[in-house]
């Protein structure tokens, strides 16, 4: 998964500059983050191991009840445990945010590298079409899909993907034209090595070097919008526990049970923030080590 | 003598609390009418030491001294606004890059105006007058357009011109000028140089900072050498240029490719004299053949502009050729065009005898470690993920060491070849130092075993001591290894140094070709007299204490 990926990259460039580690200040947001993101991705995996309840049980005796001891985070209108709701949701979350940043990476890798390293007939044909997609607004390329799908988690990775796709799929092309004109790869061409190594041994790897960060982000980013799908009634569907289809379901309540936004809210963008600090440390790292 | 223009004593600068000083003890005084230079290597300190004069040493330095008088008057312990009085009005400060140091979004004028306004010169047309008045004595032509231009719209020399403009509006009786010269090409040098020399004449100090001694020695009074924040030797410029009293001095003057040293080292470590008996002469087999090459690039304006001209040249197994010329003359073009990373839209390059610029890739490709190269910004040639085993690793071709453990056996020996320890393998070249970095190079374009090495101004980014290191070392190489070198520089000297026969260019065209000798000997070319002209040291004195 990718926040796994970029959890690795940070031990390996620790590992790999100690001197650099020295030179950024220990920083305690960063750590809250990692803490915070190791905790949703436990919430993920394993929800029955923080939660004894079902997300789906209703209690109409316990309906809309304040955070106590018992309901941490409070009762919803059907009287199921928001707590329960929002551990489970985790799972959902994550999966539309990693998901479409993966499959937006795919296609932006395939884009990028078309027109990167395509004649001029293939650029000028990829980044037309780029420039189409990038006029149009993301959320609605994200809303036509999912008009032509209907809902459910496929589709709404699939839309997040593509809303995010032709933004990658610009800077990947920008980052191969650059480092294909750089004296590296001139100089390797000068040694007799074959295109496809140099691609492979020099494009690929310091073309995609900035993507890295910035998918980082991006999970951030497509979490956020897999929950605006989800509370438009366009992603997942209620009953399952979803922090979008969460927020939606409490937005009746929410001048007399305030329990019902916060909690999936504060998901949210807890969610966001500590994937955003911890792709900004992770850029740092990596431009203390190379620039 | 008249009272000095500035009087330092004991100036020391550091920075950061605990840090070694970066300007450790530096006296000396300036005349007026006088040109005090000061000399030193990157990172000598003499940067600092000027800006210290204007009260711009840096964030955070600490600047102590005995004495720090600009005109009689102390300014030690100045605040910002005492120092904005004197920038401009008795002191005119003169950058090295002036793309850098003019405003890219204001005209030329405005930005010339701007000193005048800031210190309430005159009304606003008797600053436009001053401005045109100033534009015409440093000697930019038409200089009411040239006003009205933007710094980009001027060429390289107009705007140094505009620089010092700018720098003179007020009249400042002092005048610090940092590596005036140094992006210039050697022509405009020589005009830039002319300018100030006469601004001397007029009466005003000058202090001259730079790395060029033949710059120093074309302008200079007297001259002080630094080295690592000391004054290692001051006196007359005649003195310490022709018998320097101090061991450095003499390293820096033995580094300097003149013409009486050609075919001699030039660094103090080099190695002993290869063994005659290993040394390939060269033969008069040719190597590679250029014919009539014509190349033409299309502008983003659309407008085809042709960058190499009918040029043709052939270079012998063994031999140097050196290709000289300014910038814009082709002289790259013409390397990649020998390398064929680019193909010619007229003519032929030729290597070892069959086709090669005609040649599909595919066919070049396995013939490609006939022939290196050798960039003169390393670390952009260096993929910057990789380490400096990995890099030249990657060269050694899996034709000739199969295995693994061979390749690394036969790149380690290649690192001690050019005299990189151990110790360097595994860093990452931004962590070397810039000569370090061009020995990775020599290392990785030595790995192929070729037989020409094309170097691309391989000595231009390099302090003159690390140049004599990286020259010496690619003289030994190429008398043990039987090299040919295609060798590109803008600088006559190293031309000079190292060229068995010399092309001249200008604007893609060659204007003459000859041996070394016949070239900087009796050269026939009106071009060609007048680069050799505005070198600055054209025929230097001989130093005394003989080749080191």
């Amino acid at each position: 998964m990718t926040v796994n990926v970029a959890e690795g990259l940070v031990t390996r460039t620790a590992l790999a500059a100690p001197k650099a580690k020295s030179g950024i200040a220990f920083r305690p947001a960063v750590w809250l983050s990692a803490v915070f993101l190791l905790l949703v991705v436990a919430w993920a995996v394993v929800p029955d191991a923080f939660t004894s309840e079902s997300p789906f049980d209703t209690d109409v005796d316990a309906a809309i009840q304040a955070p106590s001891l018992q309901y941490w985070f409070g009762t919803d209108a059907s009287g199921r445990d928001i707590y329960t709701r929002v551990v489970f949701g985790a799972r959902s979350s994550l999966l539309i945010g990693v998901g479409a940043t993966a499959l937006a990476l795919v296609a932006a890798i395939l884009f990028g590298f078309a027109a990167g390293l395509g004649g001029r007939l293939t650029d000028g044909a990829v980044s037309r079409f780029l420039e189409v997609v990038l006029a149009l607004p993301g959320l609605l390329l994200a809303l036509i899909f999912i008009a032509m799908l209907g809902p459910g988690v496929a589709t709404e990775i699939l839309a997040v993907a593509i809303g995010s796709a032709a933004g990658y799929a610009w800077m990947v092309r920008g980052q191969v034209i650059a480092v294909r004109n750089s004296g590296y790869v001139h100089a390797a061409t000068a040694l007799g090595h074959t295109r496809s190594r140099i691609i492979v041994r020099h494009v690929f790897p310091n073309a995609m070097r900035p993507l890295v960060v910035l998918a980082t982000m991006g999970v951030g980013q497509s979490i956020v919008w897999a929950s605006s799908l989800s509370f438009l009634g366009l992603g997942v569907a209620p009953p399952a526990p979803e922090w979008g289809a969460m927020l939606d379901a409490g937005r009746d309540f929410v001048s007399t049970a305030w329990w019902l936004e916060l909690f999936p809210g504060l998901a949210i963008v807890g969610c966001t923030l500590a994937v955003t600090v911890l792709g900004r440390h992770l850029q740092q790292r990596i431009e203390g080590r190379l620039a | 003598m008249t009272a000095p223009l500035v009087r330092v004593e004991d100036l020391t600068v550091a920075f950061g609390a605990g840090n070694e000083p970066v300007v450790g003890g530096v006296s000396f005084e300036v005349a007026p009418g006088e040109c005090f230079a000061i000399v030193g290597e990157s990172g000598s300190g003499k940067s600092v030491t000027a800006r210290t004069l204007l009260g711009l040493a840096g964030a955070g330095a600490r600047v102590d001294a005995t004495t720090l008088e600009l005109h009689g008057k102390s300014v030690l312990g100045n605040r910002d606004r005492d120092w904005r009085q004197i920038r401009g009005r008795e002191i005119g400060f003169v950058l090295q890059d002036a793309l850098v140091s003019l405003d890219p979004l204001r005209t030329v004028g405005r930005e010339i105006a701007e000193t005048l306004r800031l210190h309430r010169y005159g009304s606003r047309s008797k600053r436009r007058e001053r401005v045109l008045e100033l534009l015409t004595s440093v000697g930019v032509p038409e200089p009411e357009l040239r006003a009205r231009q933007l710094p980009h719209e001027l060429s390289g020399g107009q705007r140094q011109r505009a620089l010092i403009a700018s720098a003179i509006a007020l009249d400042p009786p002092l005048l610090i000028a940092d590596e005036p010269t140094t992006a210039l090409d050697v022509t405009i040098q020589a005009q830039i140089l002319d300018l100030l020399a006469a601004m001397k004449d007029r009466g005003s100090g000058l202090i001259l900072i730079s790395h060029d001694l033949s710059v120093v020695s074309r302008l200079a009074d007297r001259v002080a050498v630094m080295r690592d924040g000391l004054l290692v030797e001051q006196g007359p410029v005649a003195d310490v240029l022709t018998a320097p009293s101090h061991p450095y001095t003499r390293t820096l003057l033995d580094a300097i490719p003149a013409a009486h040293r050609k075919g001699t080292r030039l660094s103090a470590t080099a190695l002993p004299p290869t063994d005659p008996a290993l040394i390939r002469p060269p033969s008069d087999d040719l190597l590679l053949e250029a014919n009539n090459l014509v190349k033409r690039f299309r502008g983003p304006d659309g407008v085809e502009r042709t960058a190499v001209a009918d040029v043709s040249f052939s270079i012998g197994v063994g031999e140097t050729l050196g290709i000289v010329g300014e910038s814009g003359s082709g002289k790259t073009t013409t390397a990649q065009l020998a390398l064929a990373l680019l193909e010619p839209d007229e003519g032929t390059v030729q290597l070892g005898g069959t086709v090669w610029s005609e040649a599909t890739e595919a066919a070049r490709r396995p013939r490609r470690r006939q022939i290196s190269v050798i960039y003169q910004d390393p670390l952009g040639s260096f993929d910057p993920r990789w380490t400096v085993r990995r890099i030249v690793e990657d060269a050694v071709p899996a034709e000739l060491y199969p295995d693994g453990a061979a390749r690394r056996q036969r790149a380690a020996r290649l690192l001690v070849d050019v005299g990189l320890a151990e110790e360097h393998l595994d860093r990452r070249p931004l962590l070397l130092s810039g000569g370090q970095r061009q020995r990775v190079a020599i290392a990785r374009a030595l790995a192929p075993e070729p037989s020409l090495i094309v170097c691309d101004e391989p000595v231009s980014a390099l302090d003159v001591t690390i140049q004599a290191q990286v020259l010496d070392l690619l003289a030994d190489l190429q008398e043990r290894l039987g090299l040919s070198y295609l060798f590109i520089s803008h600088d006559l000297g190293v031309i000079h140094h190292v060229a068995d026969r010399v092309l001249v260019m200008r604007e893609g065209r060659v204007v003459e070709t000859g041996t070394a000798a016949e070239i900087f000997g009796a050269p026939r070319d009106p071009y060609t007299r007048q680069l050799l002209a505005s070198l600055p040291l054209a025929e230097p004195e001989p130093v005394s204490g003989g080749p080191a």
